[in-house]
C-alpha cells in the first residue's frame, strides 16, 4: 500500500505546465504584435535598426521617453490611405482569396463528398494521399506548376502538339496562375473539414428521406448538404485567411497584374527597407482579417469543447 | 448502405490526378538529361549528381535539418504542455487570450507572423541567424503539436488518469506511466508534422534569418527566380521522399495504435 500522504488532491505544482507554453506565447507571439503596432507609428530612416525612435526603456530619462513618445507619427497610416497601390492591393488580395475561395468549394465538395462514400476500408489511405501534398513544401508544390504553365511549358507544348492553339498562350505571370496556384496549394485545407463532416454523418437519414419521397438530388440538398455546413465554414476560413496574406504563390506565379497585399508588404520591407511602412501594412492587413480569425478561433474552440 | 457512385469515383479520380500530377512531373523531369523541364531528352540521374556536388545546397540542406530537429523537439514539448493545458485544466485565468494565441498561428499569414518576429529579435537586439530561426519555428510549430495532441487527449478516458490519481500517483507520476503512453503516438506525430513544417518553411525562415544560415527553401527559392533548372527539381524530389517517407510513417504508426485500441477494446468486452 501507498503511504497516505502521497494521497493528495492534484492541485499543487500543475500550473507550471500551463505557464511555460503561456508565457512563451506570450513573448513570442503577442508581445512581438505591439512591437509591430508601435514601429508602424514610427518613422523610416537609414540606420540600425531603420527606424526612429527606438525606446530604450533602461537607459532612457523619462524626458527622453516623453519627447520620443511626442516623435511618433501616423504617417504611415495616412500613407496607406492616399497611396492607391495599398488600397488596390488590400482590395484584390481580398477579392483573390474570395473568389478563390468559392472556387475552391466547388473543386472540393466532390473530392470529400466521394471520399466519404468510398468504402470504408479506403478512407485512411484516401486521407493520407490528401494530406500528403499539405507536407511537401508549398515553395515546392508551386515551382512545380512554373514547368507546366510557362510558355515552353509542358501545357502550351502539349496544347500545341494537339493543334489546339496555334501559338503558345501566356498563363504564367498572370492572375489565372495565381487562381490555379491557390486551388491547387490550398485544396487539402477545404477538402479534410468537408470529409470530416460529411464522414461523421448518419447514412439512415439519407435513407429515410428517400423512403419519404425525395429524389436522390433532393436528399443531398435537404439533407446532406446542411449537415456539412460546419465542414464548409470551416475549410471557407483555413483557405480565405492566409490566402489572403499569401506571398509565395503571387511573387511567383502572378506577373505585373498581380497585387496582392502579402507581396506589397515583402517588397516595402526587403526591397525598400521601409519597415515602418511594412509594420503599418502588416497592422491594417491584421485588423481587416480579425474578424475572419475570430469567427475561426470560436468555431474551432466550440469543436474542442463538444469534442471533449 | 453508402453506394460509391460513377459520379463519386471520375471525381475522386480527377481530383487525385489534379494534386498529384504535377508533383509526378516534377519528379519525373529531375531524370531529364536535358536542360529543360519541358523537353524530354532521354533519362539520366546527373542532376542528382550535381546536387551533391553543390556545396551551397548541401549546407543550406545540413542547417534546415539541424533547424528542423531542433525546433521540433522543443515544439513538441511546449505544445504537449499546451495542449494538457487546453484539454485537462478546465478554466483558468486567461484561458480565452492562450487558446486565441495557440489556435492564430494556424491561419495566421506568414508575412505577419515572420514580419512580427523579425521586429521582436530586433528590438532585444539579439544577433539574427540560425538560433533566432530556430525560435521563429519553435513558436509556430508548437501550434500545431498543441492541436494534433489535444485531439488525441480528448477522445481517451479519462478515469484511467483518475484512478492513477485516486491510487496515489502524483499527476507527474501519472503523465509519465499513464498519460504519456496513451498519447505518445499523436505526439510522435506531432513532432514530424512540426517537423516537416520546419523543412519547408520559407517565408518566416526569410524573415527572421541573419547572414551566414541560408535554409535550403531559401536557397530554392533564390534559384527559383533565376529561372527553372533540372537541379532544382532534384532537390525538391529528394525532400519530397524525406516528406513521403514521413508521413507513411506517421501513418502506419496511428493505425497500428488503432488496431491496437480495437484489440485491448474486444479483450476488455469478452473479459468477464
Amino acid at each position: 500500500m501507498t503511504s497516505p500522504t502521497k494521497n493528495r488532491p492534484p492541485s499543487n505544482k500543475r500550473w507550471i505546465v500551463t505557464a511555460i507554453p503561456y508565457v512563451w506565447m506570450l513573448f513570442f507571439f503577442l508581445v512581438p504584435f505591439f512591437i509591430v503596432l508601435k514601429i508602424s507609428f514610427s518613422s523610416s530612416m537609414i540606420a540600425q535598426p531603420p527606424y526612429v525612435p527606438v525606446f530604450d526603456p533602461f537607459g532612457d530619462a523619462w524626458s527622453e521617453t516623453l519627447e520620443k513618445l511626442g516623435t511618433l507619427t501616423t504617417d504611415n497610416y495616412l500613407r496607406l490611405v492616399q497611396d492607391s497601390i495599398y488600397v488596390s492591393s488590400y482590395l484584390s488580395s481580398l477579392w483573390i482569396a474570395g473568389s478563390s475561395t468559392v472556387m475552391m468549394l466547388f473543386l472540393a465538395y466532390p473530392i470529400a463528398y466521394g471520399m466519404a462514400r468510398a468504402p470504408k476500408s479506403w478512407r485512411a489511405t484516401l486521407v493520407m494521399l490528401i494530406i500528403l501534398p499539405f507536407w511537401t513544401s508549398f515553395l515546392i508544390r508551386v515551382y512545380a506548376w512554373i514547368s507546366i504553365l510557362s510558355e515552353e511549358g509542358l501545357l502550351n507544348t502539349l496544347l500545341t502538339s494537339f493543334g489546339l492553339i496555334d501559338e503558345p498562350i501566356q498563363i504564367l505571370s498572370t492572375n489565372t496562375a495565381v487562381y490555379i496556384g491557390i486551388l491547387y496549394s490550398y485544396l487539402p485545407f477545404m477538402v479534410l473539414p468537408l470529409y470530416s463532416a460529411l464522414e461523421k454523418m448518419d447514412d439512415s437519414l439519407i435513407e429515410a428521406a428517400k423512403d419519404l419521397g425525395c429524389t436522390n438530388i433532393q436528399a443531398f440538398w435537404r439533407v446532406t448538404f446542411p449537415l456539412s455546413i460546419p465542414g464548409i465554414i470551416a475549410g471557407c476560413f483555413l483557405v480565405f485567411i492566409p490566402a489572403v496574406g499569401e506571398f509565395v504563390i503571387p511573387d511567383l506565379l502572378g506577373g505585373s497584374e498581380t497585387v496582392m497585399i502579402g507581396k506589397t508588404m515583402w517588397e516595402e520591407f526587403f526591397n525598400n527597407r521601409d519597415w515602418p511602412a511594412a509594420s503599418g501594412v502588416a497592422i491594417v492587413l491584421l485588423v481587416v482579417l480579425m474578424i475572419p480569425i475570430i469567427i475561426f478561433q470560436t468555431s474551432q474552440a466550440r469543436q474542442q469543447e463538444a469534442g471533449r | 448502405m453508402r453506394r460509391f457512385s460513377l459520379f463519386n469515383a471520375v471525381s475522386l479520380t480527377l481530383g487525385f490526378a489534379f494534386l498529384y500530377l504535377p508533383i509526378v512531373l516534377l519528379v519525373i523531369y529531375s531524370f531529364n538529361a536535358g536542360r529543360s523541364v519541358a523537353v524530354w531528352g532521354g533519362w539520366s540521374t546527373q542532376w542528382y549528381g550535381s546536387v551533391f556536388k553543390n556545396g551551397q545546397l548541401l549546407d543550406a540542406a545540413w542547417i534546415t535539418l539541424q533547424v528542423g530537429f531542433l525546433s521540433a523537439s522543443v515544439a513538441t514539448v511546449l505544445g504537449t504542455m499546451a495542449a494538457i493545458a487546453l484539454a485537462r485544466h478546465g478554466s483558468f485565468v486567461g484561458r480565452t487570450v492562450f487558446s486565441g494565441m495557440v489556435y492564430a498561428p494556424l491561419v495566421m499569414p506568414e508575412v505577419i507572423t515572420g514580419l512580427s518576429m523579425l521586429l521582436l529579435f530586433v528590438s532585444i537586439n539579439v544577433d539574427r541567424g540560425f538560433w533566432t530561426i530556430v525560435l521563429a519555428h519553435i513558436t509556430f510549430t508548437m501550434c500545431f503539436v498543441a492541436v494534433v495532441v489535444q485531439s488525441r487527449l480528448a477522445s481517451f478516458d479519462r478515469s484511467i488518469e483518475e484512478a492513477a490519481l485516486d491510487l496515489g500517483c502524483t499527476p507527474f507520476m501519472t503523465f509519465f506511466r499513464i498519460t504519456l503512453p496513451l498519447i505518445l503516438p499523436a505526439v510522435i506525430s506531432g513532432w514530424l508534422l512540426a517537423f516537416t513544417l520546419s523543412l519547408d518553411d520559407f517565408v518566416i525562415a526569410s524573415f527572421t534569418t541573419g547572414p551566414g544560415a541560408t535554409t535550403l527553401p531559401m536557397k530554392i527559392y533564390s534559384d527559383v527566380r533565376l529561372g527553372v533548372k533540372p537541379e532544382i527539381n532534384a532537390v525538391c524530389s529528394m525532400m519530397i521522399a524525406v516528406v513521403t517517407v514521413i508521413v507513411i510513417i506517421s501513418s502506419i504508426m496511428t493505425k497500428r495504435q488503432e488496431v491496437e485500441r480495437e484489440r485491448a477494446e474486444r479483450m476488455a468486452a469478452t473479459t468477464p
